[in-house]
């Protein structure tokens, strides 16, 4: 099973290869993804699918949102409690 | 002639327990609303705008969530007489001291009497209320929705004459607020008794939607015309959709959904983002149209929706395509009912060079241009060159038109409506060209993007950056540039660094992208920071977009 960090640093690199498409770019841990905009409203579901796709772990719908995480620690946090 | 008033109270005795909204909740089952029961529960809305003083004619400004409350009082507006206009509202990623400021500027030039929101926005709202005298109330939802039904309500809708305005439509940001587009009751009859028979609306029909009201896709093709026109509507919130597009699909399955109208991002984002777990049962085959409408059209977002949900029965013909404004209620053209959408293969050197559309002959560089279809019955479409003058088929110039259901004006605006007309014709401010009767839209004059179906003013997104520490005053610009994966134009941003500050590009870059984000609720994709006299201005002084943007792209090209 991964570490937090791991997962972190994972997820951090996807989103921006894959998401924001500049892999450069570095994220904070606990920098806000959703509530500043970094994730745009269309690119929610591309979250959702890579989580999905790395981890086997589906966040619905209805928690794509800044309330339910907004941060790759929280990120992490919700992939590791549902078993990654 | 009916008003909207006259019209859903009748359609509301003839029908009173027809359901002609299908309500899709996150989590909760669908709400159904009978015409009856649309009818009662707008009347309560009605009764609050009347113990107010609300009078007809009066302004009312709906900040509201894509929900049953905005549906009911919307209507419960119409029946008083009063004129709805919806405010999008507030989401999560807006900052907000910017959502106020864009609220001050919509209220300043529309002067409403009344509001109608939530009472989490109690606080704000009374202080704008003690700065606008002209606003008599703001009305919460939470007051309305379980008062008991109203026995006598005296319905002054009724007594509107159809050259009254009706309904305002705005679009998002600063300068999108400032120009509400006034229609009348009869401009959309006139458009909608066309536009349905255009549409070939019968009684199997179903509109499925997601679209959002403050926009006049979702306003108009996708909420008035199926109230006003007896075709049942399942909707949901764009909010909800963006994220799990699948639930339209579903909707459409569950409800044998026969019309539908997308951006043409939409196209791409349903045919790339949706799990193939979350199609399982889904049936398209009760699909006749599914319009692209609102933003550029391509035939490769059409083949690649196609591709994908063929094997849930979309049939070829289903795709649909139409050219619409608020500034003509809606439709300006249609094309692709019951029969396939026309493509046109055109040499894409001469269509820059020579602004001529012209065939594509073997080898040659081409496009492939999406017909909108031909103008309404009650719609003339002219291209004409920047002197005016009417050009023949096949050469490209601004879209004009004129119509029986154009707009009264912008609302409170004689100065843009007249700068809007020539000699009796709307100018567009769109480019495109006529072939065969049929219109296609290449392009635009005016300066305004167009992100998955939103319209974005690009001095909106500059007047952010301007105010951001190390970005030199007046020198940095916005435009839009197509991405062909996405399916939808993506906002770049240039600003020129003030001397000084030329080694904290990333730190400057970041709060670009983040104060847009926050004023605008627009994602950039690219801030291009460069140093002084990068841009170039025009004669008098001003930034020019086009030619700037024309540099970027070559500059591009040129790294790649």
């Amino acid at each position: 099973m991964k570490s937090k960090e791991e997962l972190i640093s994972e997820l951090g690199q996807k989103i921006s290869a894959e998401i924001l498409k500049q892999p450069e770019v570095e994220i904070g841990a606990d920098e806000a993804l959703i509530s500043s905009g970094l994730i745009d409203s269309f690119s929610l579901v591309d979250l959702a699918l890579i989580v999905e796709h790395l981890y086997g772990v589906r966040i619905e719908d209805y928690e794509l949102n800044a309330e339910t995480f907004d941060t790759l620690d929280q990120l992490a946090g919700m992939v590791i409690e549902r078993g990654a | 002639m009916d008003n909207f008033s006259t019209r859903l109270l009748r359609l509301s005795q003839e029908n009173p327990s027809k359901t002609i909204l299908n309500v899709l909740q996150t989590g909760q089952d669908d709400i159904q609303l009978t015409y009856r029961d649309l009818v009662q529960g707008a009347g309560k809305y009605t009764a609050a705008l009347v113990h107010q003083n609300i009078e007809p004619g009066e302004v009312v400004i709906l900040i509201l969530q894509q929900s049953v409350d905005l549906f009911l009082s919307y209507f419960g507006t119409i029946l008083n007489g009063s004129v709805p206009s919806i405010m999008p509202f507030l989401t999560e990623k807006l900052l907000p001291e910017k959502y106020r400021k864009d609220l001050v500027s919509l209220i300043e030039i529309t002067r409403p009497s009344a509001i109608i929101t939530y009472k989490e926005f109690a606080g704000e709202l009374e202080v704008i209320r003690q700065e606008n005298s002209f606003i008599k109330t703001v009305l919460y939802v939470e007051d309305i929705r379980d008062l008991p039904e109203e026995q006598s309500i005296e319905y002054r809708g009724l007594q509107c004459k159809e050259e009254n305005v009706v309904l305002l439509q705005h679009s998002s940001g600063t300068t999108g607020l400032q120009k509400g587009v006034a229609l009348s009751h009869q401009a959309v009859f006139n458009q909608l008794d066309i536009y349905t028979q255009k549409l070939q609306i019968n009684a199997q029909d179903v509109i499925v939607s997601w679209l959002p009201l403050y926009h006049d896709m979702g306003l108009i093709a996708c909420f008035i015309m199926p109230v006003l026109y007896n075709i049942p509507l399942v909707i949901m919130s764009p909010f909800d959709w963006v994220r799990a597009p699948y639930r339209l699909f579903q909707a459409i399955t569950g409800y044998k959904g026969t019309l539908c109208w997308l951006p043409n991002f939409a196209y791409n984002f349903c045919a790339q983002k949706i799990r193939p777990s979350d199609l399982e049962g889904v049936d398209l085959s009760s699909l006749r149209a599914v319009t692209n409408c609102s933003e550029p059209m391509r035939f490769a977002s059409h083949q690649l929706f196609l591709d994908r949900f063929k094997p849930y029965g979309l049939r070829d013909t289903a795709i649909a395509t139409c050219y619409a404004m608020a500034e003509n209620v809606f439709a300006v053209t249609q094309d692709g009912i019951e029969k396939p959408v026309t493509y046109d293969e055109i040499d894409l050197e001469i269509l820059q060079k020579d602004k001529l559309a012209q065939k594509a002959s073997a080898g040659e560089r081409s496009v492939i241009m999406v017909s909108a279809g031909k103008p309404l019955e009650n719609t003339s479409v002219r291209i004409v060159d920047e002197q005016g003058n009417e050009l023949p088929e096949r050469h490209l110039g601004e879209i004009v038109l004129q119509s029986n259901c154009m707009l009264t004006g912008y609302y409170h605006r004689e100065d843009a409506t007249q700068k809007a007309m020539l000699a009796g014709w709307f100018k567009t401010g769109d480019l495109g060209y006529l072939a065969d009767g049929e219109l296609y839209i290449s392009g635009r004059k005016k300066d305004l993007i167009i992100v998955g179906g939103k319209n974005v003013y690009p001095q909106d997104i500059e007047s952010v950056v301007n105010e951001i520490e190390g970005v030199h005053p007046g020198r940095n610009v916005a435009f839009g540039v197509f991405n062909e994966e996405r399916g939808t134009e993506e906002v770049i941003v240039i600003a020129e660094l003030e001397p000084g500050y030329e080694d904290q590009s990333q730190p400057i870059s970041g709060r670009i992208r983040q104060q847009v984000t926050q004023s605008t609720a627009v994602a950039l994709r690219q801030v291009y920071l460069v140093n002084g006299f990068w841009l170039i201005k025009t004669s008098s002084g001003k930034i020019a977009r086009a030619a700037n943007k024309e540099k970027y792209l070559a500059e591009l090209a040129q790294t790649k």
